[in-house]
């Protein structure tokens, strides 16, 4: 984590106050961060896979992955050409106090000045008109998630450009109690084979089980873009996640759908209470591209890290 | 497994002569196509001024860095990170961009499906794979963009990019029929009651 210097939380009586520009040049920083340094857990996937693959076009396209992470930070250049859908997760301490709407127009501006003055490719349309507004924001775009925990003098961001080749492969089934679990590994198994090389393998396969129909959905992309070595605070998906990921990588579909032993470096699932009738389960995936970068403003001072 | 240095363009014998698991490097000339390029291209009759006979398009859209028209940037645009995309979505333009234009090799990743498997041995064409996501070490096999068309369309626009040591690529669908997607999904599709049973699912 590398220090910014300037205090960007001022302590007044109780409360702490935060700099709305600091957050909008941090929310700036954060998407560029992000495209071009892997966090250390990601690369450390990459590490083991590479000693366990035993396919010859396996071992190949994973030696060019790891290779691109080595010319992207020497070349201080992007690691994967698509800047995804911006997605900022930000959580607020007890004792931070903010005006919520600033806060969300000062993520909104640092995305754009991101996408503008790097320049990064604008990867976001209108869904009906396709219009490119080449600022990455558009309708209820960058995405933002807004949660609050009790550490009482931390505000923390955390950005996610969201890739299409392993968004377009997310899934949503309703099985009903009756199907039980069985209903829940075999669907996770069948969109691995389904999405096979289109997710850019190996990939982390997220799994959201319970909840509505939308948190079922949600709880798969957090668990999708969870740091790798995390685990399910929920025993039981705990469990799955140890099966589930033996499971999937011993299918072979293999690096870029090539054929390997790399398939996934993990299954990760996140559960939620549901409703008695019910039985959701969806699927979301990240690809090896996992890219993810955090801010954490304190009354020290910025940090950045993953 | 054989390697091939070609220089753009190709004639059809070149490309009909490899076999999956064979490995191709290509200088000179490449296209930079997308979903919207090819929308415009096919569905509303829009037309490119670039001659693309026995050439080879790459599924991408850049990451490009508007500097104005120089010497060393012709189509005023420098490269900044380029890659591939999912080809899977834009099937349906292998033949016409083949027949019409006479593309003689695709680029991309995730792989094509029978249509274009079909459009290949018909015609005369291939598959190439590229690391989809390693884009920054892509980007230091491409000299420059010398040209740009259609480019109300960008970033999807119709690049022209000159590269040099563009690979090695993996030919993974060839004029023959073959197609390593096909030959991985059977076998993984194969393995799926072995790896269902693991999980104690009753099937
Ligand atoms: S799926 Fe991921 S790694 Fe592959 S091209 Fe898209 S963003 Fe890049």
């Amino acid at each position: 984590m590398v220090g910014s210097g300037r205090r960007s939380i001022e302590h007044e009586d109780e409360q702490v106050k935060v700099d709305l520009k600091q957050i909008e040049e941090a929310c700036k920083e954060l998407y560029i961060r992000a495209l071009k340094v892997l966090p250390p857990d990601i690369k450390q996937g990459f590490a083991r896979l590479d000693k366990t693959e035993t396919d010859a076009t396996g071992r190949a396209i994973l030696g060019t992955m790891i290779k691109n992470i080595m010319v992207a930070e020497a070349t201080d250049n992007l690691l994967c050409q698509d800047t995804g859908i911006p997605i900022y997760n930000v959580t607020i301490g007890a004792g931070v106090e903010l005006d919520g709407y600033q806060l969300k127009q000062a993520i909104i501006k640092g995305c754009e000045r991101a996408t503008r003055e790097y320049p990064l490719r604008s990867s976001v349309v209108h869904p009906v008109t396709r219009k490119n507004e080449h600022t990455s924001c558009g309708r209820s775009v960058p995405v933002i998630h807004i949660d609050f925990v009790p550490d009482a003098d931390t505000l923390t961001i955390e950005m996610i450009p969201k890739g299409s080749g392993s968004e377009n492969n997310s899934f949503l089934k309703m099985a009903v109690p009756a199907d039980g679990i069985d209903a829940i590994k075999t669907f996770v198994v069948d969109c691995v084979l389904d999405a096979g090389g289109k997710t850019c393998p190996p990939t982390i396969v997220g799994v959201g089980v319970g909840g509505t129909a939308d948190l079922c959905v949600h709880l798969s992309k957090v668990a999708a873009t969870r740091p790798l070595g995390s685990k399910c605070d929920d025993p039981e998906g705990a469990k799955l996640e140890i099966d589930l990921s033996k499971a999937v990588n011993q299918l072979g579909v293999g690096p870029q759908g090539l054929g390997g032993d790399s398939t996934s470096f993990a299954v990760h699932i996140e559960t939620a209470a549901t409703h008695i009738t019910m039985n959701p389960v969806a699927v979301n995936m990240q690809c090896h591209s996992a890219r993810r970068a955090r801010a954490t403003f304190t009354p020290q001072g910025l940090t950045y890290g993953f | 497994m054989a390697h091939y240095d070609f220089n753009m363009p190709v004639a059809e014998a070149q490309v009909r002569q490899l076999k999956v698991n064979d490995t191709v490097t290509l200088n000179g000339t490449l296209f930079g196509i997308r979903d919207a390029t090819q929308i415009h291209m096919f569905d509303r009759g829009r037309k490119t001024r670039f001659d693309m006979n026995g050439h080879a398009v790459i599924h991408t859209a850049p990451n490009a860095k508007w500097v104005g028209e120089t010497k060393s940037a012709p189509s005023g645009y420098e490269p900044i990170c380029i890659g591939t995309t999912t080809s899977a979505r834009m099937e349906r333009f292998t033949r016409p961009l083949m027949s019409e234009y006479g593309v003689r090799i695709i680029i991309g990743k995730g792989g094509l499906s029978e249509g274009s498997a079909a459009a290949f041995s018909d015609i005369g064409g291939v598959y190439l794979a590229i690391v989809g996501g390693a884009a920054a070490l892509e980007t230091t096999w491409i000299e420059q963009i010398e040209e740009v068309d259609l480019d109300d369309l960008n970033p999807e626009s119709l690049w022209k990019f000159r590269v040099k040591g563009f690979g090695p690529l993996l030919v993974s669908m060839d004029a023959h029929g073959g197609s390593l997607y096909t030959e991985v999904n059977q076998a993984a599709r194969g393995r799926r009651a072995a790896a269902l049973a693991s999980l104690g699912v009753k099937t």
